[in-house]
């Protein structure tokens, strides 16, 4: 066992080496070297993306300041890379003691493996920890009822967006109903603007597209079987009907040409909304601050509107469910020495999401943060409107389902992945589709 | 430029070394302990991963947990596997694709550099700027310019370099092919030259003698002199191209759909984005054969003397 483990983290320390010298040097916007930090200090990862990444950086700082325990380095990374990166990590041994995740099945993994910190304990000791944050967010951190990983910052509830510039243009009105959106196509192509936008080279906005359709027709038990990993969950007659729904809006033209070469990463695809080229964007609530800070004229002159998915007539989905990310996550490294896990616990507490920081997250990130009884302070956010309704998607959703690729295991993630962008491609049917599906996930 | 062969520099301090020696054991002694560096390193980080690789195979690992033993099942699933034969149907296009678009264009460069001209001094350090760029740098740049809504093409209104460069699966591949050999024909364009430099004058003036045009001059003596020059290029292509992985990674990652999911990038996708080692090292090692049969084969078409020297009555 002992010889295994060497040879496993020698092995793993070569491999990082050579392959991830690409996504690191993407990643490097503003990191501060490797994950080591100065001695009794505990290293915390985070992502990287303006206006975001400003306040995570506020938090650490800020916690620094205040801290008796001791302090933390940051390293911040670019989404795609840190997914990679971060497994990478734990798995040789080098993780950061505060290990960021979306929940679900990566905390599982973590947590059969060892790797984290069974946190039930702490917070059965701390119950106001618990008790400050939305209560729903909770779940995607619990794995068989042991609380692995603690939520923070916002809630991130996925939303159609549209330019109303571009609405008026051509006389149109937003998408109520699944038929609305797929008689829009016409109307725009016809006008040479894209109906709607989309990053298909990252996948996972492809998937959002799919989730909407599977909750839309199938309702939430069709959703869940597949977060659940429930046998064959894509066989669902309801489910191959959204798989068609989807390749029917590709068929249509409802996407911008050349979908399968924009990258999410460098926002391309809500540069293509406001500018003007695309009419519409099924993205999550995130893009709202960067839309903000980099399309100029576009959001505080009222360009962007914003609703939920549409329905699907006579489908079995509740009108007010939503798909994204409850929260986001942060769970405590095993391999973290003593000191560490002190100074981990102390910023979970009370420093990675408190109410100086909770206000910086609607004041400049255009987020709700999970933090209880902060409905008052979203009327005296810059985005009052957006705010409240983001607040009311979250918290009147009949149901607010986590994200595929974030619930499920990390490989059928990328099997899920892999088949939605040959799905999207028209390269592979709906039935074929969901029988490479239904065997990733049994393999599971 | 150095007109001696890499082998003088190589042998120059060892000779030296053993040359006063009075015994032959002691030369032999001397020898061994100079070659032990080298042999660590490659032991270290050639023969170790290697082993540690195929071991791996043989197991299932999700990166995380406990690596268990699993027999055969790796190599059945990868086996198996659709994905696979794609995979190396698109490794051996990108091979084919990019030596066939690469060979000719660096072999006239390498002619055409090797001049003594002043101005083909300028020019070659002109052709050899892109090697000095990293290949991921490369992609980004490349990738921004081909975009088909804020590219080149849109940006200067120019329609017919408005097309879905990265989005359209054959387009994509020939695209990365024309990424690939932007960036490495500088470096065969440098050995091609450096060949053509040790091609001895005499030979040229003979020709020109016997009333040979510029253009037989290349076909009768530059090609054929550089026989193993082309072999040299041709292998590192090969094999270079075998394991490509940053520029793809960076540009499509395989994508779209799979059409560029060369077998490095399959290794590397198997592995650390889908967490499974046991699959992604027996691809390793598939890659490691195919490699090493590509090499073999290579040398072999060079004959059995292609380390000695054609300079003399060749």
């Amino acid at each position: 066992m002992d010889q295994n483990r060497t040879s496993r983290r020698s092995f793993l320390t070569l491999a990082m080496a050579t392959p991830l010298a690409a996504g690191a040097l993407a990643a490097c916007g503003g990191s501060s070297g490797p994950g080591q930090a100065a001695e009794g200090d505990a290293t915390i990862w985070f992502l990287t993306g303006e206006p975001k990444e400003a306040i995570r950086r506020q938090t650490v700082e800020l916690f620094n300041e205040r801290s008796e325990v001791g302090d933390l380095a940051v390293t911040a990374f670019q989404n795609d890379a840190y997914k990679t990166k971060i497994r990478t990590s734990i798995g040789a041994g080098q993780a950061p003691t505060l290990i960021f995740s979306w929940g679900g099945g990566s905390v599982r993994d973590w947590a059969e493996a060892g790797q984290i910190e069974d946190l039930t304990s702490w917070i059965e000791e701390n119950p106001e920890v618990k008790e400050r944050l939305f209560d729903a967010a909770w779940t995607p951190g619990i794995v068989d009822e042991k609380v692995y990983a603690v939520p923070h910052e916002t809630v991130q509830p996925v939303v159609l967006y549209y330019n109303k510039k571009l609405f008026d243009q051509v006389g149109a009105q937003p998408p109520a109903t699944w038929d609305d959106l797929m008689a829009l196509v016409p109307v725009f192509n016809a006008a040479g603007i894209a109906p709607i936008s989309l990053a298909g080279q990252s996948r996972w906005t492809t998937m959002m597209w799919l989730e909407f359709l599977v909750e839309r027709v199938g309702g939430q038990e069709a959703f869940l079987a597949i977060n659940e990993n429930q046998p064959n969950p894509w066989s669902n007659p309801d489910v191959i009907q959204a798989l068609t729904m989807a390749q029917d809006l590709v068929k249509a033209g409802g996407f911008v040409d050349g979908f399968t070469s924009v990258v999410a990463d460098q926002n391309a695809d809500q540069a293509l909304l406001y500018t003007d080229k695309a009419a519409m964007l099924l993205q999550g609530s995130w893009v709202y601050g960067s839309m903000k800070a980099d399309g100029g004229d576009f959001v505080p002159g009222g360009n962007l509107g914003y609703q939920s998915f549409p329905v699907v007539t006579g489908g079995k989905g509740d009108p007010t469910s939503t798909v994204g990310n409850p929260a986001q996550y942060y769970s405590i490294s095993a391999d973290a020495t003593e000191e560490q896990k002190e100074i981990a616990r102390a910023y979970l507490a009370d420093g990675a999401l408190n109410d100086e920081i909770a206000t910086a997250f609607i004041q400049e990130a255009g987020e709700v943060p999970v933090l209880k009884g902060i409905v008052d302070q979203l009327s005296e956010s810059p985005d009052p409107e957006w705010m409240q309704f983001v607040y009311d998607v979250a918290s009147n959703a009949a149901f607010f389902g986590q994200s595929w690729d974030q619930a499920i295991s990390p490989t059928a993630a990328e099997e899920l992945l892999n088949n939605i962008a040959q799905l999207f491609l028209l390269e592979i049917d709906p039935q074929t589709f969901a029988n490479n599906m239904n065997a990733a996930q049994a393999a599971q | 430029m150095s007109n001696a062969p890499v082998g003088t520099v190589a042998v120059g301090p060892a000779a030296a070394g053993s040359a006063p020696a009075s015994s032959s054991g002691r030369r032999t002694g001397s020898l061994t302990w100079l070659v032990l560096p080298a042999l660590g390193f490659f032991i270290a980080f050639g023969i170790v991963p290697l082993v540690g690789v195929l071991v791996l195979s043989f197991t299932s690992w999700d990166g995380i947990g406990d690596v268990r033993y699993a027999g055969l099942d790796s190599w059945r699933s990868v086996l198996t596997d659709p994905g696979l034969p794609h995979a190396l149907l698109v490794t051996f296009l990108i091979m084919a694709l990019s030596w066939a678009f690469q060979t000719p264009i660096s072999l006239l460069i390498g002619v055409f550099i090797a001049g003594n001209q002043r101005y083909r001094a300028v020019l070659a350090v002109l052709y050899f700027i892109p090697l000095l760029l990293s290949s991921a740098a490369v992609a980004i740049v490349f990738k921004a310019l081909l975009d088909p809504n804020f590219g080149i093409g849109p940006g200067l209104g120019l329609g017919f370099l408005a097309q879905d460069w990265l989005g359209r699966p054959w387009l994509a591949l020939f695209v990365v092919v024309f990424v690939v050999s932007w960036q490495f024909v500088p470096f065969h364009s440098l050995i091609y030259q450096g060949g053509v430099r040790q091609i001895p004058a005499s030979m040229y003036e003979a020709a020109q003698l016997d009333g040979a045009g510029r253009v037989k001059q290349f076909f009768h003596i530059t090609i054929p002199q550089l026989k193993y020059t082309i072999i040299t290029s041709s292998t590192l292509m090969v094999v270079g191209s075998l394991t490509f992985f940053d520029l793809i990674f960076v540009l499509t990652q395989g994508g779209p759909g799979d059409a560029t999911r060369s077998l490095a990038l399959d290794m590397y996708l198997r592995g650390f984005r889908a967490n499974l080692m046991g699959p992604a090292s027996a691809i390793a090692v598939i890659l490691v054969l195919v490699g090493l049969a590509l090499a073999l084969l290579l040398q072999r078409l060079g004959g059995k003397d292609s380390n000695t020297s054609q300079l003399e009555g060749a």
